[in-house]
């Protein structure tokens, strides 16, 4: 019991440190266009992009739409994009996983 | 590295998302294997963190930057199947609300990153893992080895396939070269990013990584009767 309780605290110290580099971090993060974004640019494709279906998204480029300090705003849609990823992987991986009960071998 | 839509044509990215589907659709079979009551909350925050990771863009210099992909960081931690899987949630949600890497492009964006990334990150570690000391201190360092490998190979498969499906008539060459250039920097701090999260997570938790268990097995052993109370 003593392990499953120490798990949980290493899920949950985990999760705060994704949800602060996520939430408060990423402000800090470098804005220059990344390594293919930049090779695009210098190389003469990067005017082949078109606008992602996406791009209305209420969360699109990591921004909150409507909310207007650029720091809440960053915040807001990491900490969103983290959690939608905590649920989805999580819940993903939870109906995955071997139940206890289950021999290794099978599967 | 995120492609957005429009780079590669229709063709290409039909295939690149014929490949991510058998990819995934492995990955959902394989995965079983690796995750059970203990693992799976671990692996979900794996995701989570690799998500939480890519949005710290470093600078890697003349206005360039670089992110984790974190297939390496994801397999190491989570086994390489889990990892495929994380990685392609992170994209989906990206791709989905984020604007970050096209819709149409998510099967290139699968292909490069998770299967890609993870797949070369995985071989590159098992490597390592042998031919490094059988210590657990031999694990961030293999780890942080195969993230440096997995950048720039994911870099030149997005140039196989600039090459074979992509809009603009550019050089290949060209393209290689400037793609691997700047990959193989930014695979610099993908390393150092895997090795310092590994190293953390085996010096607090090493049962929980995946990569760490065959040289575990005889350790716990050991040192068992000292840890149960």
């Amino acid at each position: 019991m003593t392990g499953r309780r120490r798990t949980r605290g290493f899920l949950a110290v985990g999760l705060l440190a994704a949800l602060l580099v996520a939430g408060v971090g990423s402000f800090y993060a470098s804005s220059h266009p990344d390594g293919l974004e930049y090779v695009a640019g210098k190389t003469g494709f990067l005017d082949t992009q078109d606008e992602s279906a996406a791009s209305d998204s209420p969360l699109a480029d990591y921004q909150t739409k409507g909310v207007g300090d650029a720091r809440l705003s960053g915040g807001i849609a990491g900490v969103s994009g983290t959690l939608a990823v905590l649920a989805i992987a999580g819940g993903l991986f939870w109906v995955l996983r071997r139940r206890d009960d289950e021999p290794a071998e099978e599967s | 590295m995120h492609v957005p839509d429009g780079f590669l044509d229709a063709p290409t990215s039909l295939a690149t998302g014929a490949v991510a589907v058998v990819g995934v659709a492995a990955a959902l079979r394989g995965a079983r294997r690796e995750l059970d009551d203990r693992t799976a909350p671990v692996a979900g925050l794996v995701a989570t963190f690799v998500f939480a990771g890519q949005m710290m863009n470093f600078p890697v210099g003349a206005g360039t930057s670089g992110h984790l992909l974190g297939g390496a960081l994801a397999a190491v931690l989570a086994g390489p199947w889990t990892a495929v899987l994380c990685v392609s949630v992170v994209l989906l949600v990206q791709a989905l609300f984020i604007a970050d890497g096209g819709i149409t492009a998510l099967g290139t964006n699968i292909t490069l990153m998770a299967l890609v990334g993870v797949g070369v990150g995985w071989l590159v570690f098992c490597l390592m893992r042998a031919v490094l000391p059988k210590r657990l201190t031999s694990v961030p360092l293999a780890a942080g080895i195969a993230a440096f490998v997995s950048v720039p190979a994911a870099a030149a498969v997005f140039t196989l396939l600039f090459a074979v499906g992509g809009v603009a008539p550019i050089d290949t060459a060209t393209v290689l070269t400037a793609m691997l250039g700047w990959h193989v920097v930014i695979g610099l701090g993908e390393a150092v990013i895997t090795g310092l999260v590994v190293g953390s997570v085996v010096a607090v938790r090493p049962d929980l990584v995946y990569g760490a268990r065959p040289l575990i097995g005889a350790r716990t052993l050991e040192i068992r009767p000292a840890v149960t109370r």
